[in-house]
């Protein structure tokens, strides 16, 4: 059996061995979950100014959105771009380009053993806020663990899929991680880590709905969170934008790899 | 102390120089900057739904603050970031030796050899939504406010540089510290809003603790006019206590150094 043209054997090694990589970096990856705190500074301030309620939500509504927002986030966290951006100029894209496995194989293994050395941390942040704040505690329906799973996996696959459209301009401009900040910007404020998108005005709500960042953060999120939520329509979108963005990668790859001459070649 | 300036003068001549060969890069950070303005603008504004305050602040002076947060920001991407982040990279290829042997500061060194030229049009903008929002605000300058708030500007700053530059210091034992630095800058973000907006615990941790109310708070009150002159000493001692102890942690990491070939 094979998956995306890959032998089990492939993918097992590839797994395997990234996640031994990723142990090695345990405290580095602890620190880089600690640095998604936004969800939970954002949630002291919608919560302490009442603001909440203006946008129907309680303060357990609110602190169960964000604690969902920053867990959907910790495992939809993408840093292709630059892990690209610095192989490509070192050069040592030139001898994964020449292995019969797509390079970008290698970076989606390194991102999936990087959530999961990432599990434990997750999990203890979110001990610590229930702690923190004990009437909020939930636990999900099963049913709700497994599509918000579901949804944050396929998050993933669209930001990845986002980065790795910048990552292949990296084969006609050196400093596409520049251009990565274009993308970042509007993530940041469309996708909901910053504010539950029902608190947007609607006119912005309906620009909002129509790029693929809402479907990021806050549809994950509201399943997780037990919000009231359009379960086929969120899907629906995530998948379209999966289906826009598989081929675009491939061919923006394409001609970059054909345009391609080494560092120093 | 001239011999200071003179070097200034020439890394960054320098750095222009050779930045100029990317326009398009400014091009993009001027697009992401207008980005980030308005996307943080649209967010304040959401607090405000329904004639609301946040914390005890007006829309107009909430807005001073995202001018301060915004001129800071474009200091921390003209000075702070293009020479802080590079320190791990000197400790990591063991090119720190080569700072370490020349006849100058080497603190002084790492922290202006660059500028980034990308930065100065957020200071700029920064400053002018400050003036914008503190005359919407009914502020009337007067030169004693003026004063003040270029001195909380300073305090604000220095601290920033202070917390930073200690972090990278650290690499000399950690090497990679760069997710330090992130965890600095999303706690740095707390800052777009003002202090009095968070809950009592928070707001003792950020005066105190990692004190963001310095950088983005204080110096919106000094150019309204309404920073309590306790304050201001208090952040004059602390600021010099934050850059003193940056300065002596870094010659105490030197002591432990043990350059990356030897």
């Amino acid at each position: 059996m094979r998956i995306f043209g890959l032998s089990f054997k492939v993918i097992k090694t590839l797994l395997t061995t990234q996640y031994a990589y990723m142990l090695e970096y345990r405290i580095e990856i602890a620190l880089w979950a600690l640095s998604g705190v936004l969800p939970f500074i954002m949630f002291s301030l919608w919560s302490q100014n009442d603001v909440g309620n203006s946008f129907g939500l309680n303060d357990i509504g609110l602190a169960r959105y964000f604690l969902s927002a920053f867990l959907v986030r910790q495992f939809s966290v993408v840093w292709v771009v630059f892990s690209f951006e610095e192989d490509s100029l070192s050069g040592r894209l030139s001898p994964y380009l020449l292995q019969p496995l797509h390079p970008l194989f290698r970076y989606v293994a390194s991102h999936l053993a990087e959530q999961a050395t990432r599990l434990p941390f997750a999990i203890a942040i979110a001990i610590t806020f229930f702690i923190l704040n004990p009437s909020s505690f939930w636990l999900p329906s099963l049913p709700q663990l497994m599509l918000a799973y579901l949804s944050t996996h396929f998050a993933f696959t669209i930001a990845f899929l986002l980065q790795s459209l910048v990552a292949a301009l990296c084969f006609w401009t050196e400093k596409s991680s520049a251009l990565e900040r274009l993308i970042f910007v509007p993530y940041l404020f469309l996708s909901g880590l910053l504010v539950p998108l029902t608190a947007f005005p609607s006119n912005v709500l309906k620009v909002a709905m129509l790029t693929p960042f809402p479907y990021l953060i806050n549809f994950p999120a509201k399943i997780l969170s037990g919000m009231p939520v359009d379960i086929f329509n969120g899907f629906l979108a995530q998948i379209l934008w999966i289906s826009i963005l598989v081929p675009s990668v491939n061919i923006l790859w394409k001609l970059g790899v054909k345009r391609y001459t080494a560092m120093g070649a | 102390m001239q011999r200071y300036f003179k070097t200034i003068r020439l890394f960054w001549s320098t750095a222009f120089a050779s930045q100029l060969e990317y326009q398009l890069n400014f091009l993009i950070e001027l697009l992401a900057m207008l980005g980030t303005l308005l996307g943080s603008v649209f967010i304040l504004s959401l607090f405000f739904t329904g004639g609301r305050e946040l914390g005890d602040w007006t829309w107009e002076s909430a807005l001073v603050i995202q001018g301060v947060y915004t001129f800071l920001d474009g200091l921390t991407n003209a000075l702070l970031r293009p020479n802080l982040t590079e320190i791990v990279n000197y400790v990591r290829d063991g090119t720190l030796d080569y700072v370490l042997l020349k006849p100058i500061d080497s603190q002084f060194w790492l922290s202006v050899k660059k500028f980034s030229f990308a930065g100065l049009p957020e200071i700029i903008l920064g400053l002018s939504i400050v003036f914008w929002a503190a005359i919407q605000s009914g502020s009337t300058f007067s030169l004693y406010s003026l004063f003040v708030f270029i001195i909380s500007i300073l305090i604000g700053f220095v601290i920033l540089y202070s917390v930073w530059f200690l972090i990278a210091a650290s690499s000399i034992w950690f090497v990679k510290t760069w997710n330090a630095t992130e965890v600095l800058r999303a706690l740095l973000a707390a800052g777009r809003y003002p202090i009095s907006a968070y809950p009592v615990i928070l707001r003792f941790i950020f005066t105190l603790v990692l004190p963001v109310a310095f950088l983005t708070t204080f110096p919106a009150e000094a150019i309204l006019g309404e920073l309590k002159l306790n304050i201001l000493f208090f952040g004059l001692m602390l600021s010099s206590l934050f850059f003193i102890f940056s300065r002596f942690f870094w010659k105490f990491a030197l002591k432990h150094y043990t350059s990356a070939s030897s």
